[in-house]
C-alpha cells in the first residue's frame, strides 16, 4: 500500500446508499459514486472528515483504535488534545479530566497542550529568524498540509517546518515514561485522544517525519461516555497532573495557535472552504505584511473535529471560560527539549495529482477533450453520474474512469435519437418490398440498442439493486 | 493565435470586485492540470490577477485571451477603457490613479503594472487615450 496516501477516512460499504451528499461536500472532489456505492480516491483525499459529517447514513467512518489497545502495553500514557477539555459542562479544573484518564486505566497523562507551548515558543523564534519565507503557514492541521501538498505547490516553502504539538508530546511522554519506569521504549504505549480523523492519519503516515511516536489513537467521541462517570469520581480528589497554560490549551480553538505567536500580523482561518480561499489568495500574493497564517480544516478549529461530541462554537466558549483561570504559559513545567524533537526531518514534496496526463502535450489534448465534453453536458452538476460536477465527469472520462453515458442527460438524448431513427425507418418500410427483411433486421437492432440504453438508465437510477454489500476495505 | 495549443477566453465584468480573479484562478487550475511547473504557474497567476484587477478598477472590464504555446504562456488583456496617459509614470512603483473608493477597498497601491512586469518575461503595453489599452504579457515555460 502506498503509505503516502494512507487514509483514516473510509467507507462502510453496506451502509452507503449511493446518494450524492458526500461527493458534493468533498473539498478536493475525491469521492465518486460508482455502482451505487461511494468510492474515495486515495490520492485526492486529505482526511478532513467532511464526508463523515455530511453522511446521514453514517457510511463514512474514521479508523481509530479501541480502548482495549491499553492492554497491549506494560505502561500507557494518554495524550489528551486540548479540544478534549472543551467537551464537558462546567469544567473548572483540567486535573479532573486528567485524573479520570488515570482512573480509565492509563498509567500517566501528558497534555498535548503542554507540548503546544513549546511549539509556540519555538515557532516564535523560527518565524522571527526567517522573514524571507513570510508568511509562515501553520502545519498543526495535517489536512491543511496534505491539501497544500497536492494543490498549492508554491506554498510548500511557506510551511512552518515544526512538528505538531501531538508529535512533540508523544516524544516527551515516552522519554519521561522510560525514565520513570525503566521499561524499554517499545513497552510503553503513547495513546493520543484525537478530535479528528486527520490526526489518526498523521499518526500512521506523518508528513515532515518518517515515523510518528504516537502508538495509538482513540477518538474523543469514543472515550467521552466512559470518562463522564469517571470524572464524577475524580472530582473528589483530583491529582495534580496539569502542566499547560492558556497558550497551550488555547490551541484547541481557531486563533489559539496564532495567539501563541504573540504577533498582531497574523491571520487565522477555519473551515476547509475558507482555508482553500485563503490559500488561493495567498498563492496570488494578495496578502502583504503578514508573518503567520493559522489554518484549521474544521469550523472553530480542533474543537470542531468530526470525532468530538460538542457543538464547535459551544466548545470554543467553554474552552475560553476554562482558560481564564490558567496562567499564560507553563513551559517551566516541561523539560528542556532539543531541535531534533521539534523540527521536521523530511521535506514535504509536491504531488501533482491533479495533472491529467503524463506530459504537457498529453495533458493538453486531455484538457481540450474535457472542454469539448463540458459543452455536451447540461451543466446542472446534478451528481447523478456519481461525479460532483459535469466538469469532474469530463475529467473522469478523459482519465478513462467513466463514460459519456454515465450522464443521464446524454443517455436520455441518445435514447430520443434512437427512437426517432427507428420511427423514421418504420415509416419507410414498404411492406412486401424486397428490402423488408433488411428493414426489419435494422429495426430490431434499434430496439436492442434502445433496451440496452434503457437498462443503463435503470442501472444509474436504481444503483443499489443486485449489488453485494460488505465493507470492501480491511478495518484496522 | 498561430501555433497556440489551447486558447482560453475570459470576459472581465466591470466594477465587480467579487468576481475579479475568477479568470486568473481558472487559468491557474488549468495549468496545474497540465502539469506546468509551479514556478511558471506562480508567475502567470500573479501577473494575470494584477492585470485583471486593473481592468476592473480602471477600464470597466474587458476581455482576456490566454494562449498556451509550446514554449510560453501568452496573455492578452484588452479593454476599451480610458487609456493610460503616461505609461512611464504608470510603471513606477507606488504611482496610482485609482480613486479613493477603490483605495478604501485595499486596492490602488500603485503596484499593478510594476508587478505585471516583474512576474512576466515580456510585457507590451499598447494604449490610446479614450480608446483603450491592450497589455500583452508572456511567461516562458
Amino acid at each position: 500500500m502506498d503509505t503516502r496516501f494512507y487514509h483514516s477516512v473510509h467507507l462502510k460499504k453496506d451502509l452507503c446508499n449511493g446518494c450524492i451528499n458526500c461527493i458534493k461536500r468533498c473539498p478536493t472532489e475525491a469521492i465518486r459514486v460508482r455502482d451505487g456505492k461511494a468510492i474515495i480516491a486515495g490520492e485526492f483525499c486529505i482526511d478532513c472528515g467532511e464526508c463523515i459529517r455530511i453522511c446521514s447514513h453514517h457510511a463514512k467512518i474514521s479508523r481509530r483504535d479501541r480502548p482495549d489497545i491499553l492492554g497491549r502495553y506494560k505502561y500507557t500514557v494518554a495524550l489528551p488534545a486540548p479540544s478534549l477539555y472543551s467537551q464537558f459542562n462546567h469544567l473548572e479544573d483540567i486535573n479532573i479530566v486528567l485524573t479520570a484518564l488515570i482512573l480509565l486505566g492509563f498509567n500517566d497523562v501528558y497534555e498535548v497542550a503542554a507540548a503546544a507551548e513549546l511549539v509556540s515558543e519555538e515557532s516564535r523564534k523560527y518565524v522571527a529568524d526567517h522573514p524571507e519565507n513570510w508568511p509562515f503557514i501553520s502545519t498543526a492541521c495535517p489536512s491543511v498540509v496534505r491539501l497544500i501538498r497536492v494543490r498549492f505547490p508554491n506554498l510548500i516553502e511557506h510551511l512552518l517546518p515544526i512538528n505538531p504539538p501531538v508529535e512533540v508530546a508523544a516524544r516527551l511522554a515516552r522519554r519521561e515514561a522510560v525514565k520513570k519506569t525503566g521499561l524499554p521504549p517499545d513497552k510503553i504505549g503513547v495513546i493520543f485522544l484525537s478530535p479528528c480523523p486527520s490526526k489518526v492519519t498523521y499518526a500512521r503516515s506523518p508528513l515532515g517525519n518518517a515515523h510518528s511516536d504516537i502508538d495509538g489513537v482513540l477518538a474523543i467521541q469514543d472515550i467521552y461516555p466512559i470518562l463522564l462517570p469517571l470524572m464524577k469520581e475524580a472530582e473528589k480528589s483530583p491529582m495534580d497532573l496539569a502542566r499547560a497554560g492558556r497558550i497551550g490549551v488555547g490551541w484547541g480553538g481557531s486563533g489559539g495557535e496564532a495567539a501563541g505567536m504573540i504577533t498582531s500580523s497574523y491571520l487565522a482561518a477555519d473551515g476547509i472552504e475558507n482555508v482553500i480561499r485563503v490559500l488561493e489568495d495567498l498563492e496570488d500574493e494578495k496578502f502583504s505584511d503578514l508573518n503567520f497564517i493559522e489554518l484549521n480544516a474544521c469550523n472553530g478549529g480542533c474543537v470542531g473535529g468530526v470525532l468530538t461530541v460538542e457543538n464547535p462554537y459551544v466548545a470554543k466558549a467553554k474552552l475560553k471560560q476554562l482558560n481564564q483561570y490558567l496562567p499564560v504559559s507553563m513551559t517551566h513545567k516541561t523539560p528542556d527539549i532539543d531541535n531534533t524533537d521539534l523540527y521536521w526531518t523530511e521535506p514535504v514534496e509536491y504531488l501533482p495529482v491533479f495533472r491529467l496526463g503524463n506530459s504537457m502535450m498529453e495533458s493538453l489534448a486531455m484538457l481540450n477533450k474535457v472542454n469539448r465534453l463540458c459543452q455536451k453536458f447540461p451543466g446542472l452538476d446534478c451528481g447523478s453520474c456519481g461525479a460532483p460536477t459535469c466538469k469532474a465527469l469530463a475529467e473522469d472520462i478523459v482519465r478513462g474512469n467513466a463514460t459519456q453515458n454515465d450522464c443521464i442527460y446524454v443517455l436520455k438524448n441518445h435514447i430520443h435519437k434512437l427512437m426517432d431513427n427507428a420511427n423514421t425507418l418504420a415509416n419507410n418500410i414498404f411492406i412486401g418490398g424486397d428490402n423488408a427483411k433488411e428493414y426489419i433486421y435494422i429495426l430490431k437492432q434499434y430496439i436492442t440498442q434502445l433496451s440496452s440504453d434503457i437498462s443503463l438508465l435503470d442501472a444509474s437510477l436504481n444503483p443499489s439493486s443486485g449489488q453485494e454489500d460488505g465493507d470492501g476495505q480491511e478495518a484496522d | 493565435m498561430d501555433g497556440s495549443l489551447m486558447t482560453l477566453h475570459y470576459d472581465v465584468s466591470p466594477t465587480d470586485f467579487t468576481r475579479a480573479g475568477e479568470a486568473s484562478s481558472d487559468v491557474k487550475n488549468k495549468l496545474k492540470q497540465l502539469g506546468v511547473s509551479p514556478q511558471v504557474i506562480r508567475k502567470v497567476a500573479i501577473a494575470m490577477y494584477e492585470g485583471e484587477i486593473n481592468m476592473v478598477i480602471h477600464a470597466q472590464g474587458g476581455h482576456i485571451t490566454v494562449d498556451i504555446l509550446p514554449t510560453m504562456i501568452r496573455m492578452e488583456l484588452k479593454d476599451v477603457g480610458p487609456g493610460i496617459e503616461d505609461v512611464e509614470r504608470a510603471m513606477q512603483a507606488g504611482y496610482s490613479t485609482a480613486p479613493d473608493n477603490i483605495r478604501s477597498l485595499g486596492f490602488g497601491a500603485g503596484m499593478g503594472l510594476p508587478n505585471m512586469k516583474k512576474y512576466s518575461d515580456t510585457m507590451q503595453i499598447d494604449t490610446v487615450l479614450g480608446v483603450g489599452t491592450t497589455v500583452t504579457m508572456t511567461v516562458d515555460l
